[in-house]
């Protein structure tokens, strides 16, 4: 980064990594920008015009991916907005007090505590998916948002990430000297260790924010009612409706762009957020 | 003071750090233990059907203890699957992480241009859902819209390749910042004095920085390890743009037209079951064997 610039004089500035990064994000942009443009083109021209040429049809595309079974495309966006948001936001709670706990007190049943919730890493979704299914049709809440919403709030890498970074940004000694002081221990925790723990708490958020919006599995399961649908199983649902009509593949290639502007605004947005926490998390440790 | 030394601070505190963990575990329970529980008793029994099959009571449900399993194993069908996510898997997880591993080292090399616009780019498809990934990619191996000329990306011999190619191009950029970030936690003295030694930068890369990442390439991989076994997202969204993918491609899929399209939850169960007993077995297995020299600590 910037000090490094002071030794560079004398070499060349990095040809060779720098050429590769680029090719990488040649790769990564390629697919994005594809669909940028073909979500411009008319039904006549996504299949005459060259690749990269811009159409005329950006506008009608919409208009019809709205008007699309009476505007079902809006509940999607709202549904996984609410899905994604809900999800995180619990689910940053549920991780950041469990990594504090895991990382700075010793009690019985702390390795095992951790390996329990950790090791959920391990379990495939499915596993869990089905017979969560089947236990929230017992409960006769299969089907609706809770059944999307609850399984989702645990997030074992969230626990884990937690962990990692209390342990590395809460010195042992400045709790001490807060007990001490005879504050208490949520004291502590509310006023001591949640600064410090900030930056991972939105590492966190974006994590599961990310995850929760890009789940296919569980909603598919869960979910037969398509006003209760996230983008990705509506999507779905929209390209298998509509692969042997090539006339309905502006559709899905305008809801695909759309699918991917939320996440993709939100993303650059945070990038500011996401480098603090990396240098932060860096300079504690 | 149990466990003295290092990092750990530690002290007793009564019942305070069973209830900041306690909405975990109540998650925990209800949501993972309760269902792997419920799927380990179901996959034990079966469906028996007396008589026709009609009217109450002529489907009941008994035990069938290993049954299910015997099938699941016996399977041809599955096992197929299987042979099929091995390849698909050896591919994505030999090129993601490979090329994870390259640009992270470039991004944390000394003379690099460009880092920050092309470190944002490379990971921008974590933020793209697999399902609008796969419809990107699906549209542009499509003969007639793919810019690539008429070539049978969804053929069968190919079709493996095509979709391993939306699992690299969705994965690389996260484990990218996974490695990139353990990079910069280096204190940056560690190259300077290898410097002065005399050490280039790709000396560097290969003598410190990648035995310095050893313990996250081995995260990275359990992590990409567990994902390839499950993989279900990518073929179930390409599956309507080729008939070269049945819908018992991957193990997982066939747990989902078992569970839902047949109805033989048992079925379902069972292989369920056995996934989740791979999966274990492979991400412990990888763990141990590297354990002493990865973490330290667990």
């Amino acid at each position: 980064m910037a000090a490094s610039t002071r030794a560079g004089a004398r070499r060349p500035a990095g040809i060779v990594p720098t050429g590769v990064l680029v090719l990488g994000a040649v790769y990564t942009l390629f697919p994005v920008s594809w669909v940028v443009v073909a979500a411009t083109k008319s039904k006549a021209e996504l299949f005459s015009t060259p690749t990269f040429a811009p159409g005329t049809g950006l506008l009608s595309n919409l208009a019809d991916l709205f008007a699309y079974r009476d505007g079902v495309f809006w509940l999607w966006l709202l549904n996984t907005a609410l899905y994604a948001g809900g999800g995180a936001v619990l689910a940053t709670v549920v991780a950041t007090v469990s990594g504090y706990a895991l990382a700075t007190y010793a009690f019985p049943g702390r390795g095992l505590i951790f390996n329990l919730l950790v090791g959920g890493i391990l379990v495939p979704p499915v596993v869990l998916a089905i017979p969560q299914y089947l236990l929230f049709s017992e409960a006769g809440l299969a089907g609706t948002y809770w059944s999307v919403l609850l399984p989702q709030v645990l997030s074992p890498y969230s626990v884990y990430l937690a962990r990692i970074y209390a342990r590395a940004a809460v010195p042992a000694s400045l709790l001490e000297a807060g007990r001490l002081d005879g504050a208490g221990e949520w004291r502590l925790f509310h006023r001591v260790a949640l600064p410090m723990l900030t930056p991972a708490m939105v590492t966190i958020f974006l994590f599961q924010f990310v995850a929760i919006w890009n789940n296919f599995l569980l909603p598919f399961i869960m979910l037969g009612d398509d006003h209760r649908f996230p983008l990705t199983v509506g999507l779905y649902t929209l390209l298998a409706a509509g692969a042997n009509q090539p006339s309905l593949y502006n559709l899905i290639i305008t809801g695909t762009l759309l699918s991917l502007v939320p996440l993709v605004a939100l993303f650059l947005t945070m990038q500011r957020h996401w480098r603090a926490d990396l240098s932060g998390g860096a300079v504690k440790s | 003071m149990r466990r003295p030394g290092k990092g750990a601070p530690t002290r007793r505190a009564g019942a305070v750090p069973y209830l900041f963990l306690a909405p975990a575990m109540v998650l925990f329970t209800l949501f993972m233990a309760l269902p792997i529980g419920y799927t380990g008793y179901l996959s034990l029994r079966r469906t028996k059907v007396s008589g026709l099959g009609l009217g109450r009571g002529a489907r009941t449900e008994v035990f069938a203890g290993l049954g299910k399993y015997a099938a699941a194993v016996g399977d041809g069908e599955l096992w197929a699957g299987w042979l099929r996510v091995l390849g698909y898997g050896a591919l994505v997880l030999a090129l993601m992480l490979g090329l994870a591993l390259v640009f992270a080292l470039m991004l944390d090399a000394a003379h690099v241009r460009l880092a920050r616009l092309t470190r944002i780019s490379i990971y921008l498809p974590y933020a793209v859902p697999g399902v609008a990934a796969t419809l990107m990619w699906g549209f542009l191996y499509l003969p007639g819209l793919s810019p690539f000329g008429d070539h049978a990306f969804l053929g069968a011999g190919v079709v493996t390749f095509s979709m391993a190619n939306v699992a690299v191009w969705g994965g690389t950029g996260f484990n990218m910042l996974v490695l990139y970030t353990n990079l910069r936690a280096v204190p940056r003295e560690y190259y300077e004095a290898a410097r002065i030694d005399g050490a280039g930068e790709l000396g560097i890369a290969l003598r410190i920085k990648i035995p310095i990442l050893v313990p996250a390439i081995i995260l990275t991989t359990v992590f990409s390890v567990v994902a390839t076994i499950q993989v279900f997202t990518e073929p179930t969204t390409l599956r309507p743009l080729t008939n070269t993918i049945s819908s018992t491609w991957s193990p997982l899929m066939k747990v989902y037209r078992d569970a839902f399209v047949t109805g033989d939850l048992h079925s379902a169960a069972a292989t369920s079951m056995v996934i989740a007993g791979i999966s274990v077995v492979v991400s412990f297995g990888f763990l141990r064997i590297v354990k002493n020299h990865a973490f330290g600590e667990g």
